[in-house]
């Protein structure tokens, strides 16, 4: 069953003159960092591209925030730059509504898919998945650069949105018709034309993950004995590969819509400004959201499988022994990943659905929770008599712990639709969101770069400003985000570039239900909060770059005393990874085994390149 | 070889294209023809129709693709496949179909 | 560096890398068509009864094109089966084949959308709307070549009536209420069935030129490279007889029911 070691060519070919078989010169610049096909420079190209695009995610918000907390005010320092660049949205250095409405959905658009995902999946999925399997590169190299070409593209495409008259997509993240076909700009169909280029990326990356991992895993190594992180990107490309292209049909829909004048979403009777809407009709609204949601949801465990991967890999290592459960990970995975598909309209209780179909997805939703819940259980159990090491990436995994938690528990009220009517559209899920995205998903990125920056570039970042980096991100990840609970539990909606003012006591004294006082001044803390985040990110920016060369340089080419074959490759690894195709014979958490010496035991046998010295 | 378990030979597989043609030709005209008839009212004539072309796509698909000769794993990635794509068909129709009765509107 | 199992099979699983990853990449094209069907089934079943169009598409041009793309899957086939037997000649001669069926295909699509095209329903102000194809505009006059009706829903099922009139029909510009062809934006059927097949004839396209490559610059991989070149053939062939299968279903689905 197993692919035996005969059959693997070598993957570098003489090592000796450091040239490989074909005896090539040095590569020019532009194929050996532009038009790489080297999975290592791909993965840390998007890693680099998807911090940026994070970072301008961040100051959208920013500028949000601002706006919700001093509705109506000039953004202080910034408000001047902002109307010389977008003009009379941003009049007076103010937030217009029509502004605040295009950074939110912006916001969204660019975290997601320009930010989180391409960082989760593309950069760490390309970088260490090869490496942890085994192989010399992915199955498909250009079609990897092809892959990152058209994300890069389609992040430009989101970009130039801004700049275009009426300016960039204002219908949220989730472009609902007939709004998004009914606002008087292009950005609409810039978006559009974005998702399309973005989602090909990702159909792209999918399908090369998949055949990776299926075909060029290393002599010996079993499905059974593949990392866990191999896991969580397996199953994540599943969910792209099959979730995404029914939004890419619809996303081609609603663009005729918006170009060609046809009615895929717009229903008969449109009236737009009190006149009859110039369209056919005959479309349905609701079909926009059925096929949005379809992946909506899965591309919500897009975002959170390779956080739970990475976190797991860290965990092992700086626990010392073996993960909790490891076949009970892989099946709930797998379970996560089936299920993920049939859970979609619980985004769309609002929308009429009948009592009979709304039980039905309450249900596949709440069954969802369970391997959720396993997997979270697992690396909390793992963390059991075990000798744990506290470095940088380890705070951030057990941070990414209780902080996943309230995420996912926050979610059980919104998979049940009796008080999910209550609690759509507020607040509350913009708490319940952030809190698995942000201080979920985000630190164990954040844990992945700290763990594998020393095998990217021979150095670890700097560990005092790391932690620094670690306490700040997480006080202010819970001053922002904790109020939006009570804000939401009270009423306070979203998308409300007034900040929720229109409905607060001081606006409208003796309405029931009011947003009292207290809940308004939560914005200001939350902006504070905010801010403080944010410059909580600037000396984790200044670590990463200065570590690069300044760093402190590591002892060998395993400074962690890893297990997994991505720390059994030179430092960097070189094009080719493996001087020849490491023979795997154990799993992939042998910590302190009993019998065995030294505190790990790395997977393959003899070592593919061996460390001189052993923790 | 790709496929170096069996021996390939051009008329055997001039003989499946012939056959396959052939399916394809009667399949398409008898849909022609149900279409046309008056067998029935229109959902009748729909059901007939899409069974007959998925009749037509199981031998384009069997012997064209060699599916009824593929590996387990391809019918496995196949098999999750058509079972997500029931879930998007069925249930957006189920949901588009099912909505609580007694108010104005239904 | 050469990747493992880009040639030969992996014993376990008994596919070469490409051979994986084009049914990985069919499967995903299976649910983007599926979702189009899906908003089909759903425009269709949302439609009032008897507005929704029978008979607007002309089936023969539908049956000659299925023809040419089912007798275009099996050339590609067999293409495939002369690099497996070493004619690389025939593998000419089959692929050629192919493309010519293909660029015919595409030309019918061609004169079908051209038809639409022209086609125009005229709302009058007397009430009338006159329905046909277009002959000659002029700045007072339109001529089209159709029918008057008083109804909208008579335009709908063209199946159950016979012959209809095709009079030249000449229309005073001011008698006009409002001019429109049978674009995409006509009504959800032209909107769907333009999308569907647009997006097919893209398929179709991409294909063309992927095979067109192997045929031309492409097939110089033969002398080099054999087994690797009858495997890309392979995988091409593979997504060439997918856009035969939606094909397969679209014809059925647009024209027939």
């Amino acid at each position: 069953m197993e692919a035996t070691v005969q059959q693997f060519p070598p993957y570098r070919e003489g090592e000796a003159h450091g040239h490989d078989e074909h005896g090539h010169h040095e590569p020019h610049f532009f194929t050996k960092y532009i038009f790489s096909t080297d999975h290592k420079v791909i993965g840390i190209q998007y890693g680099f591209v998807a911090l940026c695009f994070m970072l301008f995610g961040l100051f959208l918000m920013l500028m949000m925030r601002w706006q919700i907390a001093h509705p109506g005010a000039p953004v202080p320092a910034l408000g001047p730059l902002l109307e010389k660049i977008l003009g009379q949205p941003a009049a007076g250095g103010a937030i217009s509504a029509d502004l605040y409405n295009s950074f939110g959905a912006m916001h969204g658009t660019i975290m997601v898919f320009l930010g989180v995902v391409p960082l989760a999946f593309a950069a760490f999925g390309n970088y260490v998945v090869p490496l942890m399997i085994g192989a010399p590169d992915m199955a498909f190299p250009r079609i990897n650069m092809a892959s990152f070409h058209a994300f890069f593209l389609g992040g430009v495409v989101m970009l130039v949105s801004f700049f275009i008259p009426g300016g960039a997509a204002q219908a949220g993240w989730t472009s609902y018709s007939p709004l998004a076909t009914t606002i008087p700009t292009d950005g609409q169909a810039f978006w559009l034309v974005g998702m399309v280029l973005l989602i090909t990326s990702s159909l792209l990356g999918a399908v090369n993950f998949i055949a990776t991992i299926i075909q060029l895993r290393a002599p010996g190594m079993t499905w059974m004995r593949l990392p866990f992180f191999v896991w969580a990107q397996f199953v994540t490309a599943f969910l792209l590969l099959l979730a995404f292209p029914p939004l890419e049909a619809a996303g081609l829909m609603q663009l005729m819509d918006n170009v060609a004048g046809t009615s895929f979403f717009l229903p008969t009777g449109l009236a737009i400004g009190g006149h009859m809407a110039n369209v056919s009709g005959g479309g349905s609204p609701l079909l926009w959201q059925h096929l949005f949601w379809f992946l909506g949801h899965p591309e919500v465990y897009v975002l959170i499988l390779p956080a739970m991967g990475i976190v797991c890999e860290v965990i092992a290592n700086n626990t010392r022994k073996p993960i909790w459960g490891y076949k009970s990970l892989v099946y709930s995975v797998l379970v996560i990943g089936l299920l993920s598909f049939i859970v979609w309209a619980h985004h769309m209780y609002m929308t009429g659905m009948g009592q009979k179909i709304a039980t039905f997805f309450q249900a596949t939703t709440m069954i969802i929770s369970i391997p959720s819940v396993i997997i979270l259980t697992c690396l909390f159990l793992s963390l059991w008599g075990a000798s744990i090491r506290i470095n940088t990436p380890m705070m951030f995994a057990l941070g990414f712990l209780p902080m996943f938690g309230i995420g996912g528990l926050t979610g059980l009220p919104l998979g049940l639709a009796a008080t999910d009517l209550y609690l759509h559209d507020t607040y509350y899920i913009i708490a319940h969101f952030h809190y698995v995205v942000a201080p979920g998903t985000i630190f164990a990125l954040f844990a992945g770069i700290y763990f594998w920056f020393p095998k990217m570039t021979g150095r670890k970042m700097n560990e005092f400003w790391g932690r620094v980096h670690f306490w700040c991100s997480f006080i202010f990840m819970n001053v922002v985000f904790l109020p939006m609970f009570t804000q939401g539990a009270k009423g306070m909606l979203r998308r409300m570039s007034d900040g929720g003012v229109n409905y607060s006591a001081a606006r409208v004294h003796d309405a029931i239900d009011v947003l009292p006082v207290s809940v308004m001044e939560m914005n200001t803390w939350i902006l504070w909060g905010a801010v403080a985040l944010g410059l909580a990110q600037i000396p984790f920016i200044i670590n990463l770059f200065w570590s690069i060369k300044h760093g402190e340089a590591v002892e060998n080419d395993n400074p962690w005393g890893a297990t997994t074959l991505d720390w059994q490759t030179p430092t960097p690894p070189p094009h080719g990874n493996f001087e020849t195709a490491p023979h795997v014979v154990r799993g992939p958490y042998e910590y302190n085994a009993p019998g065995h010496e030294g505190s790990f035991s790395p997977q393959s046998d003899p070592p593919a390149h061996p460390s001189p010295h052993e923790h | 070889m790709s496929e170096s378990n069996h021996p390939v030979d051009l008329k055997t597989y001039i003989r499946t294209s012939i056959m396959v043609f052939a399916v394809v030709f009667v399949a398409t005209a008898s849909m022609i023809a149900v279409s046309f008839s008056h067998v029935g009212g229109w959902p009748l004539k729909v059901t007939l129709i899409l069974a007959i072309a998925v009749v037509n796509a199981f031998f384009v698909a069997g012997y064209l693709m060699h599916l009824l000769t593929e590996k387990k794993l391809i019918y496995t990635v196949l098999a999750f496949t058509v079972f997500f794509f029931i879930g998007l068909m069925g249930l957006t129709v189920w949901a588009m179909n099912d909505f609580p009765t007694g108010t104005l509107i239904h | 560096m050469d990747i493992p199992y880009t040639v030969q099979v992996r014993p376990d699983t008994g596919l070469y890398n490409a051979k994986v990853g084009i049914w990985l990449f069919l499967a995903s094209e299976m649910m983007l068509f599926g979702g189009l069907f899906s908003a089909y089934i759903l425009l269709r079943v949302g439609t009032p009864p008897g507005e929704w169009p029978h008979g607007w598409l002309d089936v023969r041009f539908g049956t000659f094109n299925t023809m040419l793309l089912a007798l275009s899957a099996i050339t590609t086939l067999l293409a495939w089966v002369a690099c497996k037997v070493g004619d690389f000649r025939k593998f000419k001669i089959f692929h050629a084949c192919t493309l010519i069926l293909a660029l015919s295909f595409l030309c019918v699509k061609m004169y079908e959308y051209h038809d639409k095209w022209i086609h125009y329903e005229i709302e009058l102000k007397d009430g009338r709307i006159a329905d046909g194809h277009l002959v000659s505009r002029t700045s007072d006059v339109v001529v089209i070549e159709g029918r008057y009706v008083t109804d909208k829903k008579d335009l709908y099922d063209l199946r159950s009536q016979k012959n209809i009139p095709h009079d030249e029909i000449t229309i005073p510009r001011p008698e006009i209420v409002k001019m429109q062809n049978y674009g995409p934006w006509h009504n959800t059927f032209t909107a769907i069935y333009f999308t569907l097949t647009g997006l097919h004839a893209l398929h179709i396209l991409g294909g063309c030129v992927v095979i067109g490559y192997l045929w031309g610059p492409g097939s110089k991989m033969w002398k080099t490279d054999r087994a690797r070149f009858t495997n890309r053939v392979e995988v091409s062939g593979l997504f060439w007889h997918f856009v035969d299968l939606v094909w397969i279903f679209l014809f059925p689905v647009l024209y027939l029911t």
